[in-house]
């Protein structure tokens, strides 16, 4: 399994050439590029920083349970980081396997997965500033805040995970629930 | 006890600065360690409401208790990948 954080260019012909092997039926690749505009909003270029010792073992581990869960036979996943330009590849997934099912299904998760667990974070610089994109909410089992506080983000929005944009580059902060609730309650640190 | 402090993202921008010592009382929890913060979350609740915590890389809970020369990471939410993936509706 290849897994890199990278300051360079990914190489993303030469990734996908080097995975495949005879017993694969189906090589899936998502590459992820930077958009010239977040909501009609134009990009110059983005930033992107990270934990990277904890983003780098995030990634080996995501890439080991993918083959573990779906079966397929080999990952490639490499992130980029520092500043890129619009049309560059900020995130290669590369998935072989013998049956394009789990090709696909393997990849799809990797990618989810990966915008939500990896520690990265991208700033956007705008012609008129910049700003830090809003990540999605860490999953339940990763965020230090317990389930109730969850819930009160929810109930501050429609109530649908799903009504916010995986994107919002902007820090919406009524979306969320009641101003004042800060620091965390140590009871409810389960699940 | 001694614990080294690191922030991101957005974090790094409010603190000032990227990493910094902190001193805590023995067997300080990560809930403590945040309580420390509280003057950082002012203002900005929803998003400190929205921040995971890492002890030595590894995704820590509130309860979890700190010990002398540990890395504590304080998260925002990540974006990585890239822009605008949509979401399943249904």
């Amino acid at each position: 399994m290849r897994v890199e954080i990278t300051d360079a260019v990914i190489p993303a012909g030469e990734i996908v050439a080097g995975i495949k092997a005879g017993s694969d039926g189906a090589v899936c690749i998502f590459d992820g590029i930077v958009r010239d505009n977040t909501r009609g909003r134009k990009t110059l270029h983005l930033d992107y920083e990270a934990y990277r010792e904890m983003a780098l073992e995030q990634m080996r581990a995501l890439a080991a349970e993918a083959v573990a869960q779906f079966g397929v036979r080999d990952v490639a996943l490499v992130h980029r980081l520092g500043r890129l330009e619009v049309g560059e590849t900020s995130v290669l997934v590369v998935v072989a396997s013998a049956h394009r099912g789990a090709a696909f299904d393997a990849c799809r998760w990797l990618i989810d997965t990966l915008k939500k667990t990896v520690p990265i974070w991208k700033k956007e610089h705008f012609v008129d500033g910049a700003i830090w994109a809003d990540g999605e909410a860490f999953p339940s089992g990763v965020g230090v805040q317990g389930s109730s506080a969850a819930e009160a983000r929810l109930a501050g929005g429609s109530g649908e995970e799903s009504d916010r944009p995986a994107d919002d580059a902007h820090m919406s902060e009524s979306r969320y629930g009641a101003p004042g609730s800060v620091g965390v309650s140590k009871s409810e640190a389960g699940e | 006890m001694r614990v080294c402090v690191l922030y991101f993202g957005v974090l790094k921008d409010l603190v000032g600065h990227g990493r910094s010592e902190m001193n805590l009382a023995e067997s300080a929890s990560v809930a403590d360690l945040l309580e420390a913060h509280r003057g950082l979350a002012k203002g900005r609740e929803a998003l400190w409401e929205s921040i995971a915590v890492a002890v030595n890389q590894e995704y820590a809970r509130a309860g979890d208790v700190l010990k002398d020369g540990d890395e504590v990471a304080l998260l925002p939410p990540v974006s990585g990948g890239i822009e605008g993936l949509e979401r399943y509706a249904g």
